[in-house]
């Protein structure tokens, strides 16, 4: 009931606005978007490109463009650049590594709005955008903690950067608030995508005895290295199931649509600014996947019950107190930490077994 | 029946000037089957690759970018080949290079220019010449295979970079991500027109002009040559060749760690992961298109940056996959390489099968 208030308040809130906006001009959209990985990797840039697609169904939106596999740092300035003499108005760089790069095309192409995403500078043409997937994270760390006989969970992990550091946090955090005996191995791979390293990485964590595994890459290997073993394992971007049949859990994924189209409704009828966009399951830009059915009902309860809180703003995972590896404490009891002390977050949790280079 | 192939006693000069053309044709001719499959049309697609690498002042500069790092990489490259000895760490090198260019920008406290880049110059040359010279020092005394040495040492000095961005170097101010400190305005080399092209590429040149009269024009580039096609005869006439072999590797090295600098003080203004995308590998391709010659360094660098900054294209106007795009460079690749093949090289039908 409340749900359908809500609803029916965004729509009245909503539809007048854009109605007079599309009428009020008749500016399109043409979209760019520079990918890190290609479309078909199946998770975090099929994630993106499905997104997109979504975006194109808009009316004034024309045919978008995408470059895959661009390599991060100055290299990508060129291709960002191609995308705007090719007359696209409103780029979006979707890895960490185009920061530099998104920065300085835009300013020398000040008619053009970018959007980069998951880094933390802005500027007159520029935003930033991305999700708090740290919130399902902690709700597989709960299904991870359930699941787990060997107490032994493994982790394959790209780079030691402060958004797959808070990932790891917030699923040790849900593994060890079921299960406080249960410990989280890291192993870095190093690369977002390469499904080589990757499918090694979980292998070797499935040799030290780990009985149900999870990542944080784009490709997934991960997934097929514990179907093959017969281990448990939680995906990560897109519900990636028809990888991992048997093997799969559950996974935190992306629902990028909603954003986009939002950013590219803003650009069309003259209201987008340059701002910082942090949306979180609340807001639905991460989800959790579908449960499999062999996790067992009262679990499955338990994350239903998490879920609303967390949408509800009751629950936070890193609410206070917080201790590192080394039992010291990171977070005081009562306090929530800022989204800056989350986006610079650079210490493991205690349960976490593995380290940070220093 | 069988088919063999022969030394060719003599190429003319015709042929070796025309074969990597006509290898290129071919080339393209058969890349244009690949296009057509993909329901583009190849003449229309080759116009784009030029137009967009070399049809506008912006095109141009972004291949001139593209080119500068490959030059220096490859004129290190091919001074070793020169002498035989095969350094394949220009990869590494760039990465010593850059580093210590980094460590001069960050921490040297330096505000005039001209001292600053100096300096910067200076510590990418001993980097890269030191981290080159080490597998100098290992095959002159011990007879340590190079080859090896120099390959694994590239995944050390990309490594050891990780490490410094990871850690000791990492920019405070940003939010715990590996990237040191943006460079400040002293340390950066000049940009021109308003676009990315910078005066690393001028460097690049005039070092393409060193190269060539220290291998032709001066008694160690003779010596060089020299070792390098008979070292036996070059120790009977009182040539050092233990020295020749580290002071050869130091240069090698240093040379494409002035790609590091180039690309640190030029491009990048910070030292980060992926800051070469394997410029020391397509030197290597490059070194041997080009014959160690230090001018057809200069002319196939070019080319190849019109190929890499053509490339885009194909995704930009026609969302060709990316493997299309490796497809279709490793194709022209293949055919250059195969053309070199048959500089020196013919192939004969031999009947009857008796052995030759």
């Amino acid at each position: 009931m409340k749900r359908f208030a809500l609803l029916t308040l965004t729509l009245m809130l909503a539809l007048p606005l854009s109605a007079t906006s599309v009428e009020a001009n008749d500016k399109r959209i043409k979209a760019g978007f520079i990918y890190v990985g290609p479309v078909g990797d199946a998770g975090w840039t099929y994630s993106h490109d499905q997104a997109r697609k979504e975006m194109e169904a808009l009316p004034f939106v024309e045919p978008s463009t995408y470059i895959e596999s661009v390599p991060e740092g100055a290299e990508s300035a060129r291709v960002i650049t191609g995308l705007v003499r090719k007359g696209h108005n409103l780029v979006f760089t979707t890895s960490f590594g185009y920061m530099d790069a998104t920065l300085d095309v835009a300013k020398r192409n000040k008619d053009v709005v970018f959007m980069h995403c998951s880094g933390y500078k802005t500027a007159e043409n520029v935003g930033n955008y991305f999700g708090r997937m740290y919130e399902p994270r902690y709700l597989t760390g709960i299904v991870a903690g359930k699941m787990t006989k060997a107490n032994r969970i493994g982790y394959v992990a790209a780079f030691p950067i402060p958004e797959v550091i808070r990932g790891i946090n917030a699923f040790t955090l849900g593994v060890r608030s079921v299960n406080p005996k249960a410990e989280v191995r890291v192993v870095w791979t190093q690369t977002w995508f390469d499904p080589g390293i990757e499918r090694d990485a979980a292998d070797s964590l499935l040799d030290v005895g780990a009985d149900v595994l999870t990542m944080h890459q784009d490709a997934p290997a991960t997934l097929q290295a514990a179907e093959a073993r017969g281990a448990y394992v939680i995906g990560y971007n897109t519900d990636m199931r028809s990888f991992a049949p048997n093997a799969f859990l559950t996974a935190p994924v992306w629902n990028w649509g909603p954003l986009y189209s939002r950013i590219a409704r803003d650009v069309q009828d003259g209201t987008w600014k340059p701002e910082s966009i942090w949306w979180g399951m609340q807001q639905d830009l991460v989800r959790l996947a579908p449960l499999n059915d062999k996790i067992p009902a009262e679990v499955k309860l338990l994350v239903e019950e998490k879920t609303e809180a967390i949408k509800a703003g009751k629950l936070h995972p890193f609410a206070g107190p917080i201790k590192d590896q080394n039992g010291e404490t990171q977070i005081a009891a009562g306090v929530i930490p800022t989204d800056g002390d989350l986006l610079s977050m650079s210490f493991f949790v205690e349960g976490v077994q593995g380290t940070i280079p220093k | 029946m069988k088919l063999i192939s022969e030394k060719r006693e003599l190429t003319s000069r015709l042929f070796r000037i025309s074969a990597p053309l006509i290898s290129i044709l071919v080339a393209l001719f058969v890349a244009g089957f690949l296009l057509m499959a993909a329901g583009v049309n190849p003449l229309l697609a080759y116009l784009e690759i030029f137009r967009e690498s070399l049809g506008s002042v912006y095109g141009l500069s972004e291949t001139l970018v593209k080119t500068t790092p490959l030059i220096f990489a490859s004129l290190g490259v091919s001074l070793a080949f020169r002498m035989q000895i095969w350094n394949i760490g220009a990869e590494g090198q760039i990465y010593m290079g850059a580093c210590g260019a980094t460590a001069v920008a960050l921490f040297s406290g330096i505000e005039n220019h001209s001292l600053m880049i100096t300096a910067m110059f200076l510590a990418a040359f001993l980097f890269g010449g030191l981290w080159g010279g080490v597998a100098g020092v290992l095959r002159a005394r011990w007879q340590v295979n190079e080859v090896i040495v120099t390959l694994l040492m590239n995944y050390i000095a990309i490594l050891g970079v990780d490490y410094l961005i990871y850690g000791p170097w990492k920019d405070p101010k940003g939010f715990n991500f590996p990237l040191t400190a943006q460079f400040s305005e002293a340390a950066r080399l000049s940009e021109y027109f308003d676009t990315r092209f910078h005066s690393g590429f001028f460097l690049a040149l005039f070092c393409a002009l060193l190269m060539y009269l220290f291998m032709e024009r001066t008694v160690w580039g003779y010596e060089i040559k020299v070792i390098g096609s008979n070292p036996k005869a070059a120790r009977y006439a009182g040539m050092r060749t233990g020295l020749a072999i580290f002071a050869v590797l130091f240069l090698s090295g240093a040379v494409a760690g002035i790609a590091g600098f180039s690309e640190v003080a030029g491009l990048q203004h910070r030292l980060q992961h992926g800051l070469s995308p394997g410029y020391g590998y397509t030197a290597i391709i490059i070194a041997w298109l080009a014959k160690r010659s230090a001018f057809g360094v200069v002319i196939v660098s070019f080319l190849m940056g019109v190929l890499l900054v053509g490339g885009d294209s194909l995704q930009l106007s026609w969302q060709l996959p990316i493997a299309f795009v490796y497809a279709f460079q490793g194709l022209i690749l293949f055919f250059l390489l195969a053309s070199d093949f048959f500089i020196h090289n013919r192939l004969r039908l031999i009947r009857g099968g008796q052995h030759a």
